[in-house]
C-alpha cells in the first residue's frame, strides 16, 4: 500500500489527524523535499514528532529511480510525504500511475494547499483564477517567457494568476526577484501588470501579505521563505476591501 | 634606446594616415629563414643593431624559442620605412612555420592585409608553404614572394647562372600554381606573382641582401653581378649596394595594400554583418571617427600589466579609459587600461590608437582570442577563426606539489586563453587536467612553458591520442523522456554529408551568418530547402535541425535542447570521446505547459540521453587522427623511408624523384607515429628531410576497435562494458 500524505503548509502541526495516523502505522516513510518544503520545522523535529525514521528523497530518487520504495509498497505500508497537497505537484501524478501499474494499492490523504491558502490570505475569489504558472530562475540564456504570456492572457480575460516561485536545493525565489523578472518580461512584450499581491510564509502564525504596484513590492520586506505571488485582475469590490484591510492595498499606491 | 624612442614618435604620427600604413605578415615553411629575415628588416629600420641581426633572433623573445632556434608564437613589431621621400608605417607579424603551431598563423592572417611568402631556393615550396599560403588567401591577404638562400644554390649546389635563373623561375611558377588553385579570381585580378613587375624578390636573409627587378633598375646591380659576388664570397658589398630591408620594404610599400584599400575588400569576407550599418560603413572605410571594431588575435600575459590583448583595429580609435564591449559576454563594459603597440618583445604605450593598425591593449578582461571588441553594445561578431589543424594529442598534467594546485588551475586557464588551438579541460575534483594540442612538439613546448615561465612544477603523462566518435548509419526516431516524463523529444540521427562538413570546416556555414544566407549556401550544396532553413545549432562539425512545426514553447526551450545536445557531443557513449559529423533532427516534441516542469533539470537529461542512445543505434564508431607524411631522402635510402610509413599502418600514395633525391608521400595514424622523428633519423642515417601534417580523422580498423575502446575506457575509469541504448533511455 502506498499512501500519499500531504503535510500542509508550514510546520509539523499542519498535517491532518488521518495523515498522522497513517505515518505512525507505516512500515516505511519517505519525504519528498524538492517540489515544496516545510520551512517551519526541521527533519529532526519531524522524526521526533512522528516517532519514525524518514528517508529523504531527491528529485532523482522520485523521478528516475522510484523502484526502490515502490517495490517496498507491494507488501508493506509505505507513506510518501509531500508538502502541501500531494497531487498539486503534477510530477506525483506519474508516480501514482507507476505504482498502480506495478499492482500497488494507493491512497491519498490530502493536506492544505497553497492554492486555497492564497484565496484565504488575499481574499481573491477562488472562481476568478485563470491558469497558474511557475516562474523559474533563469539558467544561462534560458529565461522562458511563458509566465508573462500566461499573465497577459489571464489579464485579458479578467482572471487572477497564481505565480509559483522556483524552489531549488540551495535557494528559493523571493517576491522581489519575481517582480523584477516579471517586470522586465512585460516591458519586452509591451503590456503592464497593474498590481501584485505578494505572500510570504502562508500557514505560519505570521504570514506577510502585501498588495500594490511593483514599486511597493520592491519596498516591502517580506522576510523568510517561502514566498508566492499573485497577479490579480480587475478587483471586485469585496476583493478590494479585503486587500485594503488585510494587505495594505491603496495605502501608498493611490496617492 | 634613444633611437627606439624616436621611432615611437614617428610611428605615432604615421598611425593616423591609413594610406601610409602596411600591415604585413611573414609566412613560410619551418627553417626557410623567416625570423632571420624579420631581424634584418628591424635592423634596417634601426630598431636593433646590424651586427646583432641574424644572431639575436629578436623576434624570438621566448627563451625556449631561442634555444630551439624556431619561432613558437607570432610576434609583432612596428617600424618606419622611407620610400620616394615618404615615410611608411610597417606593422609586421612574424609567424611560426612548424605545423604544430598553425593556429598562430591563422590568427596573424586576420590582423594583416599582406603577406611576404618566404621560400627556400634550394628546398622550394614545402607542405607548410602551401598551408600558410592557403590561410593567407582565405583571409583575402595579398601575397608577395621572397626567395631566400639564393647563395646556397650557387655555393652548395654549384649551379651556373643559367641554371640559377631556371630554378628560381620554377619556384615562382610553383607558388603561382598554388595561388591559382586556391583563389583563381584574385590570381586573375593581379595577384599572380611576376618578377618583372617586382612582386618577387631574391636574396639571402642571412647575408642581408636582396634584389628585385625595380630595385635592380634603381641600383644598377645585375643578376650577373649577384652571381659573381656570391661565387666570390663577397656578399658584404651586395648587402651595401642592395640591402635586404630596402628591397623588401620597397616591395611591401608598392605592392601590398594599405588598410583603407584592403578593408574594402576584406571586410566582406571576415565579417557578415549589415554593410549599411554604422559599424559596417565605418569598417569598410577604415574610419577613425566611427565606432570601435577590433578583433583580438592574440592574448599574452605581462607580469606587470596582466593580460595583453593584441588585434587589428578595423575602425574607430582607442584610448586609455575608454569603455568597450566584448561580444558574446554579458554586455558589461570593459575599461581600457593601456593602449599601445608592439616593438618586438616590448610594448610601448601611446596616447591614442587609430584604426588600420595592430593594437595591444590591457583591461579587456572578458576577451579571449577571437573576440570582437566594440564601442557599441551589440554588433555582429567577426567570422570566427578557423584552424586548419585540430588537436590530435592530449597530455594529462598534475601539480607536483599540493600547494601549487590552485596556481596550476590559474595557469592552465591563461594557457588556454593564450593559445586557442589548445583545448584545456580543468578537473578541480581529481586535480588531473587535460591539455589537447596539435602534436608532440606543441605539447612539449606548452608544458615546458608552464614549468619555466609560470613557475609551476608539474608531472605530465605520456601523450595520448585524441579520438572521435561518429554515426555510420541512420537511426530513430529515438524518444528521449525527461525525468518527470512530461516532456518528450523525438530525434533522428545520421551522418552529416561530407559536403556540409566541409562547408562548416571552411567556415562558410556558421551560426554567425543570417539564417537566409546560411540557407542559400546549404541549398546550393544540395540540401533540401526545408532542412536548410531549420538549422538551430552548429557545434564542431555537428548540426541540429528543428523539423517540427508549430510546437508551443519549443522556441524558449531550444537553448536547453542545445545544451543537452552539447553535453552528449562532448563525449559519445562508446569511449566518451568528442562526437563529430553528426546530423541531429528534432522531428517531434511534447512539452509540459508550465515553465518549471520543462526546465533545465528536465530537458537537458532528456536530450542528452536520447542523443547518446541514438548514437549507439546509429552504429557509433571510433575515428582516429591521421597525418600526411612527406619524406625526402637520397635515392638509395628510399626503402628505409617507405618502410617507416608502411610499418606504421600507413599507406603510400606518391613517390617522386628529382635528381638524386626521392620524395615519398603517404599517411599514417597519429597513434603509430610516436617516436617517428628518432626512428626515421636512425633508419636513414640522418639523411631524411621530412614533415607531417594533419589531414583528418579516419575510422579505426575493425579488428582494432575493441582493443582501443577498452583501453580508453580503462584509462578514463569508465565501466569496461560499452553501454546499451536502454541505459540512456529511462
Amino acid at each position: 500500500m502506498l499512501t500519499f500524505v500531504g503535510l500542509g503548509l508550514y510546520d509539523l502541526e499542519d498535517i491532518s489527524a488521518k495523515g498522522l495516523e497513517a505515518i505512525r502505522s507505516a512500515d516505511f516513510v519517505c519525504l519528498e523535499a524538492y517540489t515544496s518544503l516545510l520551512t517551519g520545522t526541521s527533519l529532526a523535529e519531524m522524526r521526533c514528532y512522528y516517532g519514525k525514521d524518514l528517508e529523504v528523497l531527491k528529485r532523482d530518487d522520485v523521478e528516475q529511480h522510484p523502484e526502490g520504495f515502490l517495490s517496498k509498497a507491494i507488501d508493506t505500508n509505505v507513506v510518501f510525504l509531500t508538502g502541501g497537497d500531494p497531487m498539486v505537484s503534477t510530477t506525483h501524478i506519474d508516480l501514482r500511475i507507476r505504482a498502480a501499474r506495478m499492482g500497488v494499492k494507493t491512497e491519498i490523504i490530502h493536506g492544505s494547499s497553497i492554492v486555497s491558502a492564497v484565496c484565504g490570505l488575499s481574499g481573491l475569489q477562488n472562481y476568478r483564477f485563470g491558469k497558474s504558472c511557475s516562474l523559474p530562475f533563469p539558467y544561462g540564456k534560458w529565461c522562458p517567457k511563458t509566465p508573462g504570456d500566461v499573465i497577459k492572457k489571464n489579464l485579458a480575460d479578467n482572471l487572477h494568476t497564481i505565480v509559483y516561485l522556483d524552489i531549488q536545493e540551495d535557494r528559493y525565489m523571493t517576491v522581489h526577484e519575481a517582480v523584477n523578472l516579471l517586470e522586465s518580461m512585460v516591458t519586452e512584450s509591451g503590456f503592464q501588470i497593474p498590481c501584485y499581491v505578494g505572500i510570504a510564509r502562508a500557514g505560519s502564525p505570521e504570514p506577510k501579505v502585501r498588495a500594490g504596484v511593483a514599486a511597493t513590492m520592491r519596498e516591502t520586506d517580506f522576510g523568510g521563505p517561502l514566498h508566492i505571488l499573485v497577479v490579480p485582475a480587475g478587483l471586485h469590490d469585496m476583493e478590494r476591501e479585503y486587500l485594503e484591510v488585510f494587505a495594505g492595498y491603496g495605502n501608498s499606491d493611490l496617492l | 634606446m634613444v633611437r627606439g624612442k624616436k621611432m615611437v614618435e614617428r610611428v605615432m604620427e604615421l598611425m593616423t594616415e591609413p594610406a601610409h600604413i602596411r600591415n604585413i605578415g611573414i609566412v613560410a615553411h619551418i627553417d626557410h629563414g623567416k625570423t632571420t629575415l624579420s631581424d634584418n628588416l628591424l635592423a634596417g629600420a634601426g630598431i636593433i643593431s646590424e651586427e646583432l641581426a641574424g644572431k639575436q633572433l629578436f623576434m624570438d623573445s621566448d627563451a625556449e624559442e631561442q634555444a630551439r632556434g624556431i619561432t613558437i608564437d607570432a610576434s609583432n613589431v612596428s617600424m618606419v620605412h622611407e620610400y620616394n621621400g615618404q615615410e611608411y608605417l610597417i606593422n609586421m607579424i612574424d609567424t611560426p612555420g612548424h605545423v604544430d603551431f598553425g593556429g598562430d598563423v591563422t590568427r596573424a592572417m586576420r590582423a594583416v592585409d599582406g603577406a611576404v611568402v618566404l621560400v627556400d631556393a634550394v628546398e622550394g615550396t614545402m607542405p607548410q608553404t602551401e598551408t600558410v599560403l592557403r590561410q593567407a588567401l582565405k583571409e583575402q591577404v595579398r601575397p608577395i614572394l621572397f626567395i631566400n638562400k639564393v647563395d646556397r644554390l650557387i655555393n652548395e649546389l654549384k649551379v651556373d647562372e643559367m641554371e640559377m635563373q631556371i630554378r628560381l623561375g620554377k619556384v615562382i611558377d610553383k607558388v603561382n600554381k598554388l595561388i591559382k588553385g586556391m583563389n583563381e579570381e584574385s590570381y586573375n585580378n593581379g595577384w599572380k606573382l611576376d618578377a618583372s613587375l617586382g612582386t618577387v624578390a631574391f636574396g639571402s636573409a642571412l647575408y642581408n641582401w636582396a634584389v628585385s627587378a625595380p630595385y635592380m633598375k634603381k641600383s644598377g646591380v645585375s643578376f650577373k653581378e649577384v652571381f659573381d659576388k656570391c661565387k666570390a664570397g663577397d656578399m658584404k658589398s651586395l648587402a651595401q649596394s642592395s640591402p635586404l630591408s630596402e628591397v623588401l620594404l620597397d616591395m611591401v610599400v608598392t605592392h601590398l595594400p594599405n588598410p583603407k584599400d584592403a578593408q574594402k575588400r576584406r571586410i566582406g569576407v571576415i565579417w557578415h554583418g549589415d554593410k549599411e550599418s554604422p559599424e559596417g560603413k565605418s569598417m569598410l572605410n577604415c574610419d577613425p571617427n566611427g565606432p570601435v571594431s577590433m578583433m583580438v588575435t592574440d592574448i599574452s600575459f605581462d607580469p606587470h600589466a596582466g593580460e595583453v590583448a593584441t588585434g587589428r583595429l578595423f575602425s574607430g580609435k582607442m584610448k586609455r579609459g575608454d569603455e568597450v564591449y566584448v561580444m558574446g559576454t554579458a554586455g558589461k563594459s570593459n575599461r581600457l587600461q593601456q593602449v599601445g603597440i608592439f616593438m618586438g618583445p616590448k610594448r610601448v604605450e601611446v596616447e591614442e590608437l587609430f584604426c588600420g593598425n595592430i593594437a595591444a591593449v590591457t583591461g579587456l578582461k572578458d576577451a579571449i582570442v577571437g573576440s570582437t571588441i566594440t564601442s557599441l553594445v551589440n554588433i555582429t561578431p567577426f567570422e570566427s577563426l578557423k584552424h586548419y589543424s585540430e588537436p590530435v594529442m592530449t597530455v594529462a598534467v598534475e601539480a607536483k606539489n599540493m600547494k601549487d594546485l590552485p596556481k596550476l588551475v590559474e595557469v592552465l586557464r591563461q594557457v588556454g586563453k593564450e593559445d586557442p588551438t589548445l583545448q584545456v579541460a580543468i578537473n578541480e575534483e581529481t586535480g588531473e587536467h587535460l591539455i589537447a594540442g596539435m602534436g608532440e612538439l606543441h605539447l612539449e613546448i606548452v608544458t615546458g612553458r608552464i614549468k619555466r615561465d609560470k613557475g609551476v612544477e608539474i608531472i605530465t603523462s605520456e601523450p595520448i591520442v585524441v579520438y572521435r566518435e561518429t554515426a555510420v548509419q541512420k537511426a530513430g526516431p529515438v524518444e528521449g523522456k525527461s525525468p518527470n516524463r512530461h516532456n518528450r523529444f523525438y530525434l533522428v540521427l545520421e551522418p552529416l554529408s561530407d559536403e556540409v562538413v566541409d562547408l562548416i570546416r571552411k567556415g562558410e556555414v556558421s551560426m554567425n551568418q543570417t539564417a537566409l544566407e546560411r540557407r542559400d549556401i546549404l541549398v546550393k550544396a544540395g540540401m533540401g530547402k526545408d532542412e536548410a532553413k531549420s538549422v538551430k545549432d552548429i557545434k564542431g562539425t555537428n548540426m541540429l535541425f528543428d523539423m517540427t512545426k508549430g510546437i508551443q514553447y519549443l522556441n524558449e526551450t531550444m537553448e536547453l535542447v542545445i545544451e543537452g545536445l552539447h553535453e552528449a557531443l562532448a563525449g559519445g557513449p562508446l569511449a566518451d570521446e568528442p562526437v563529430q559529423n553528426l546530423k541531429i533532427s528534432l522531428v517531434d516534441v511534447k512539452l509540459h505547459e508550465d515553465a518549471i516542469h520543462r526546465g533545465p533539470a528536465q530537458v537537458i537529461p532528456a536530450v542528452r540521453g536520447a542523443v547518446k542512445a541514438g548514437l549507439l543505434m546509429a552504429g557509433d564508431s571510433l575515428l582516429e587522427p591521421v597525418q600526411k607524411i612527406q619524406i625526402t631522402v637520397p635515392t638509395d635510402q628510399m626503402g628505409n623511408a617507405t618502410s617507416q610509413i608502411q610499418g606504421r599502418r600507413g599507406t603510400i600514395f606518391d613517390i617522386m624523384s628529382e635528381g638524386d633525391t626521392i620524395t615519398v608521400v603517404g599517411k599514417a595514424p597519429v597513434a603509430e607515429l610516436f617516436g617517428f622523428a628518432g626512428d626515421i633519423r636512425s633508419a636513414t642515417e640522418g639523411r631524411a628531410m621530412w614533415s607531417t601534417e594533419f589531414i583528418g580523422f579516419e575510422l579505426v580498423p575493425n579488428n582494432l576497435v575493441k582493443e582501443v575502446v577498452l583501453a580508453i575506457r580503462k584509462r578514463k575509469g569508465l565501466k569496461e562494458s560499452v553501454p546499451t541504448p536502454a541505459d540512456y533511455l529511462a
